[in-house]
């Protein structure tokens, strides 16, 4: 893999620190994610005079939304895939001016310790995969937590045949791979990323038989304030759904696909009627050929890193958990900020916003002279974010997945992908066993104790623990590890050196008190 | 209307090159996954489960979801989405966790 020209020359130990790394050790600010909100963040903190490590897992900068085919693939007009790229286009132009950012791409942060009062230590493994065997540990001041988010998944019978992939997924392969998964690509779901993807798609030469969405986009109605005030929302939505109307593409409001058809791989699928529980209405279902499904209900903020340093979450209106983030991004962790989608998704817009903030946090916490965050510009910033986060809100409200979509299931149908546990399973020990929530329910049945480590089922999971009465508790999200780590990385770690989660030292505006970081489970 | 993702972006890639799905030849271009040479060329199965034995592939795109775990190079569980793909790359369907010749 083409590595940044930051990448070290040798391999070392974790605490040797020499080269690139050792130009600006310790960091005033390691960001970690170079996606809209990281990147935002980063380029303003520079700006500021603070030195920078950037740790991302991809090549290059942009994160999901803004992900590039590597420059080899010669796109002469990647924009063409891309909603709002002169913003995009403005940081990168930004952060090639700024000479205080150490770029550390292709590092994959497997988590974060607290290594002094006033220090952080970010630990990454390197590699396209993880898979190179580099240990590489970072120390700065602060840390800002730009990870992003991953797609939520609902299961239903067939979901795992091969041609079933993620909505975002479909996005991000053709963003940077330039390939599609099929010819004839149903989309389906819920959220707004559905309408992006399958223009994309549809622009890109698919065939798109139908957008499938759970909700019925007059559910926005009744947020009526939140939509007034955020315009740029509304135009997203008419670029997108002018786009479907061109490629004649046919929108399904209050449906889903119940199944999928096919014995190796996708050949048609079944999209019913929904009631306002999302159940399936009984003898609506309709047979669609096609050879793929890109389907996916929203997103969930990528928080474990985060949730590893006992940073206070919050519930989101959609069932997920996000952050619990002050007036000036800070977590309930004094010295770590959050930006972007952890704090709640809400798009790249809000996430740039929310980027500029933490940096201007920073700044004035480590005491550079820097515009004060009493500034007319952070106040601006700062209704800008609120405004964005209502809207954020309002969706998240509409596109919550009803509580009747069990009803899709089958008792065969995987729930957990990794370990292939069923529903029927999962039944079984809330019903027989006694399970209420998703941790008994793992150690009952291995659900969501797989590679993924419950990013593909643990929402589904939530909702199956909690019974059809139950109150649904949102996903943990704790992974102490948040990738696979070599155990020779383990070993070479030296001893005493602190990677288990540190309490926090104060929480200043949690809203709900920190769970105790618990030990790794698997 | 653009009829081709390449097409929608203009894209002048390098020359393309050659790895093998399963002793199968696939034109891959620079810059692709292997996961991406893959779709190209209309393959969206590369591994069996461990429990069921049932085909899998490229799921989430992103790295995240684990499924499109496959044997490159001899070497089993590398995620296909993540990989750049290299000319000359085996690929070969993983079977279960890939390390079968350990006997566990």
């Amino acid at each position: 893999m083409a590595l940044s020209e930051s990448e070290p020359r040798e391999p070392r130990g974790s605490h040797e620190l020499h080269g690139p790394y050792a130009s600006h050790e310790p960091y005033d600010v390691a960001v970690i994610g170079a996606g809209s909100a990281g990147l935002a963040g980063a380029v303003t903190a520079a700006e500021l005079g603070l030195s920078v490590a950037l740790v991302d897992s991809s090549t290059q900068v942009g994160g999901q939304f803004y992900r590039t085919p590597e420059p080899v693939l010669g796109a002469v007009r990647p924009e063409a895939l891309h909603h709002d790229w002169a913003a995009f286009a403005g940081l990168r132009t930004r952060q090639r001016a700024t000479s205080g950012i150490t770029h550390l791409a292709g590092h994959h942060v497997w988590t974060v310790a607290r290594q002094g009062d006033d220090l952080w230590a970010v630990h990454a493994v390197t590699g396209a995969d993880g898979a190179g065997e580099r240990p590489v540990c970072v120390r700065a001041r602060a840390i800002l937590i730009a990870t992003g988010a991953y797609e939520r998944q609902l299961p239903f019978p067939g979901w795992t045949l091969p041609g079933v992939v993620g909505a975002g997924g479909a996005q991000a392969m053709l963003k940077s791979g330039l390939v599609l998964p099929g010819r004839r690509v149903v989309v389906a779901g819920s959220g707004p990323l559905l309408l992006a993807v399958a223009s994309s798609l549809a622009a890109a030469g698919a065939r798109i038989p139908a957008v499938v969405e759970a909700t019925g986009y007059l559910r926005y109605a009744r947020h009526g304030r939140a939509l007034a005030t955020n315009p740029h929302k509304l135009l997203e939505a008419v670029v997108h759904g002018s786009a479907l109307l061109r490629h004649r593409v046919p929108l399904r409001t209050r449906s889903a696909v119940t199944e999928v058809h096919g014995d190796e791989r996708v050949e048609a699928v079944t999209v019913s009627r929904l009631d306002a529980e999302w159940r399936p209405v009984p003898g609506t279902g309709r047979r669609i050929a096609c050879d793929a499904l890109a389907v996916g209900h929203g997103l969930a903020p990528q928080i474990d890193l985060a949730v590893g340093l006992g940073c206070a979450t919050r519930a989101t209106a959609d069932g997920a958990s996000a952050l619990v983030l002050d007036r000036l991004q800070e977590t309930s962790v004094p010295g770590v900020w959050a930006a972007g989608e952890t704090g709640g998704v809400g798009g790249a817009q809000l996430a740039r916003t929310e980027g500029e903030l933490a940096a201007y946090a920073v700044a004035a916490r480590l005491g550079r002279r820097t515009p004060s965050i009493q500034s007319a510009h952070v106040a601006r910033l700062r209704r800008r974010r609120d405004r964005m986060r209502s809207f954020a809100d309002a969706m998240a409200q509409a596109h919550a997945p009803g509580p009747g979509w069990p009803e899709w299931l089958a008792e065969d149908t995987d729930v957990c992908r990794c370990e292939e546990v069923t529903a029927g399973t999962i039944r079984e020990a809330v019903a027989d066993l006694g399970a209420r929530d998703a941790r008994t329910v793992k150690l009952l049945t291995r659900a969501g104790m797989g590679w993924c480590q419950g990013r593909m089922c643990g929402a589904a999971v939530a909702c199956l623990a909690a019974g059809a009465d139950g109150e649904v508790e949102p996903p943990a999200e704790r992974r102490p590890f948040a990738v696979p780590v070599p155990l020779g990385t383990l070993a070479g770690l030296e001893p005493g050196e602190p990677v288990e989660p540190v309490e926090p030292v104060g929480s200043p505006v949690s809203q709900e008190p920190p769970e105790k970081p618990a030990g790794p489970d698997r | 209307m653009a009829r081709t993702p390449a097409e929608l972006v203009g894209a002048q890639p390098g020359p393309p090159f050659e790895i093998t799905m399963d002793g199968r030849t696939v034109t891959a271009l620079p810059g692709q996954s292997v996961a991406a040479a893959l779709w190209g060329a209309g393959i969206v199965a590369w591994r069996t489960t461990r429990v069921g034995g049932r085909p899998r592939g490229a799921f989430c795109g992103i790295g995240q979801c684990y499924d499109c775990l496959a044997t490159i190079n001899s070497e089993p569980n590398r995620r296909a989405c993540l990989v750049p793909a290299r000319p000359g790359d085996t690929v070969t369907t993983q079977e279960g966790h890939g390390r079968g010749a350990l006997g566990v």
